[in-house]
């Protein structure tokens, strides 16, 4: 049994991360996934995912969305415990309706977009919102549009995700996460399954959230030119651990590790 | 038929409105008059010498019994969507007593005949204090029964929506209702349509046996021609043919229109 007295009930200070995960790990049966992680990520940070597949950077955002249950660790969002709750002074694991309390503050958005089929690009955005932030429906849609807008799409929102493109889509879906005020944004390869042409639509209006709103980002990507325009920190991500993170220049320019040297000179040369 | 009063009682025009039931009898009674019509010249003698002889006699009890079959298939069909409904989310339910529950039931109507819960809710369950009518207890033993089939199509239709729309409804952290209310739930309906279209057909079938309650169905109607006229062939020709009508021009078709409706969103045309 894990102590649990290591862990603080919550986060105190001047400087409580946004994100903490605290000794996290992460184990599929025999198979460690991911190895006692120690990552804060702090307000307004932009910090990008790197590795090679099957690294574990999934399931670093899966495990912070609670899509996945941790093995070890407690993740802290915004100074609360996410993953466990107080009792009788002491961590033990989160409730599902105490786990839903703090999630919310969570946004995410999926490789394959996954829109809901049956609503138009506005019923996405606006169906959360009415229905579990108990928004007003006027308020709501206002604010659906603003988001559809923010990212290009004021004109598709009466269509359905069947008659958008896939870069479209993604669109909506980053529109239909921030209709919920996250604090946090999680994005998963959310370029990896579009055509070549319409990834740069995708990246611009990341590119103008970074720039435009107080969010807090993590994000994995394959996409080493765009991880290195936008980001604060770079996380390389090797077996489980991070393998070497630091600021762009640093980690692209100047790799410390012969495993991230091997991975970005790989990764060069495919490009 | 001295009870034949007593059991004629149509729920459905009890439910139902009453401009929706005049233009269910306006139909049923044009459709007698239509027949009648055409059959006018023939002489109806004692004997049943060829078949428009044999339909100028029992073409009204064809028509009634066709109609009472209707009723009960209809009825049958809101009882077995309700049930499926009911028991196909509580077998996907988090709650083991809820799953159990389901499961119960399910297994109960899918590993017992028909005929004999016919014959329960109609006969025994009296003695536990429950007394039916033949004609809701004709439909509510064809609905549970075809209802428990329908759970396992819910079911599978719940569980073969693709689990990125789970998580995508979890991430914008929707309760575990609200995500089947109003996003699984939903595309599930589409993906069960086609299996429904099979079941609705079965039910139809099933409902044939009401008649051995003494619902005054098309089957028992047929017989009781039958055992005045001796007439096999035409008897239980007619009713094949009407068996086959109602599923093929009502059931399929509306189905059909279902189908493509709901899907009109979820597919590129
Ligand atoms: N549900 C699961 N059951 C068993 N193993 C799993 C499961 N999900 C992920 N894994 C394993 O965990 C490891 C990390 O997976 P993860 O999806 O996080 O990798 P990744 O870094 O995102 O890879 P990619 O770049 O291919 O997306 C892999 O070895 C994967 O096979
Ligand atoms: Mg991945």
């Amino acid at each position: 049994m894990e102590d649990m007295s290591q862990y603080p009930l919550e986060l105190n200070g001047d400087d409580v991360p946004m994100v903490r995960f605290m000794n996290v790990s992460k184990r599929y049966g025999d198979l460690t996934v991911l190895d006692a992680l120690n990552l804060d990520i702090q307000q307004s940070e932009m910090v990008t995912v790197i590795g090679p597949s099957g690294s574990g950077k999934t399931t670093v955002l899966r495990m912070l969305m609670t899509l996945e249950k941790i093995n070890e660790g407690v993740i802290y969002v915004d100074g609360k415990p996410l993953t466990h709750m107080e009792k009788n002074g002491v961590l033990v694991p989160a409730s599902d309706s105490y786990i839903r309390s703090v999630k919310g503050d969570i946004g995410m958005c999926f490789q394959h977009f996954n829109l809901f089929p049956h609503m138009t690009a506005l019923q996405n955005c606006i169906e959360a919102p009415i229905h579990v932030l108990k928004m007003n429906k006027k308020e709501a849609i206002e604010r659906a549009e603003d988001m559809l807008e923010m990212v290009g799409l004021a004109d598709k929102k009466d269509q359905h995700p069947i008659r958008l493109s896939g870069g479209q889509q993604q669109r909506v879906a980053i529109a239909r996460a921030l209709c919920m005020r996250p604090k946090v944004m999680l994005l998963d390869e959310v370029t990896s399954a579009l055509d070549p042409e319409v990834i740069g639509e995708v990246t611009n209006v990341i590119k103008k959230l970074v720039a435009e709103h107080n969010l807090t980002m993590l994000m994995v990507t394959h996409q080493m030119g765009f991880a290195r325009d936008i980001s604060d920190r770079v996380c390389f991500f090797f077996d489980g651990k991070i393998e070497e993170q630091g600021t762009p220049t640093a980690l692209f320019d100047n790799p410390q590790r012969e495993r991230t040297q091997q991975f970005l000179s790989a990764v060069k040369s495919a490009d | 038929m001295g009870s034949k009063k007593s059991l004629s009682l149509k729920p459905l025009k009890r439910i139902a409105m009453g401009p929706i039931v005049s233009i269910y009898e306006g139909i049923q009674s044009a459709i007698k008059s239509l027949l009648a019509a055409l059959l006018s010249g023939v002489e109806v003698s004692g004997r049943v010498d060829n078949y428009l002889e044999f339909l100028a006699k029992f073409g009204d009890r064809l028509v009634d019994g066709a109609f009472i079959t209707l009723e009960q298939a209809l009825l049958a069909i809101i009882v077995a969507v309700i049930m499926a409904t009911i028991f196909g989310v509580g077998r996907v339910s988090t709650s083991l007593l809820i799953r159990s529950i389901s499961t119960t039931y399910i297994e109960f109507f899918r590993g017992t005949s028909l005929i004999v819960q016919l014959f329960w809710i109609f006969y025994v369950l009296p003695f536990f204090g429950v007394v039916l009518d033949p004609y809701p207890a004709g439909f509510i033993a064809v609905g549970l029964n075809l209802g428990a089939y329908g759970a396992e199509v819910v079911r599978g239709a719940i569980q073969a929506v693709p689990r990125g729309q789970y998580e995508a409804a979890y991430a914008l952290n929707m309760s575990a209702r609200l995500r089947m209310r109003r996003i699984i739930f939903p595309q599930a309906v589409v993906i069960m349509l086609p299996a429904w279209g099979n079941l609705l057909i079965e039910l139809l079938k099933g409902t044939a046996l009401v008649g051995l309650i003494s619902v005054t169905d098309l089957m028992f109607q047929s017989r009781q021609i039958y055992s005045l006229s001796y007439a096999a062939i035409e008897t239980f020709g007619t009713i094949l043919i009407i068996y086959y009508l109602i599923a093929r021009l009502l059931i399929t078709p509306s189905m059909r229109a279902l189908e493509t409706r709901l899907s009109r969103n979820l597919k590129r045309s």
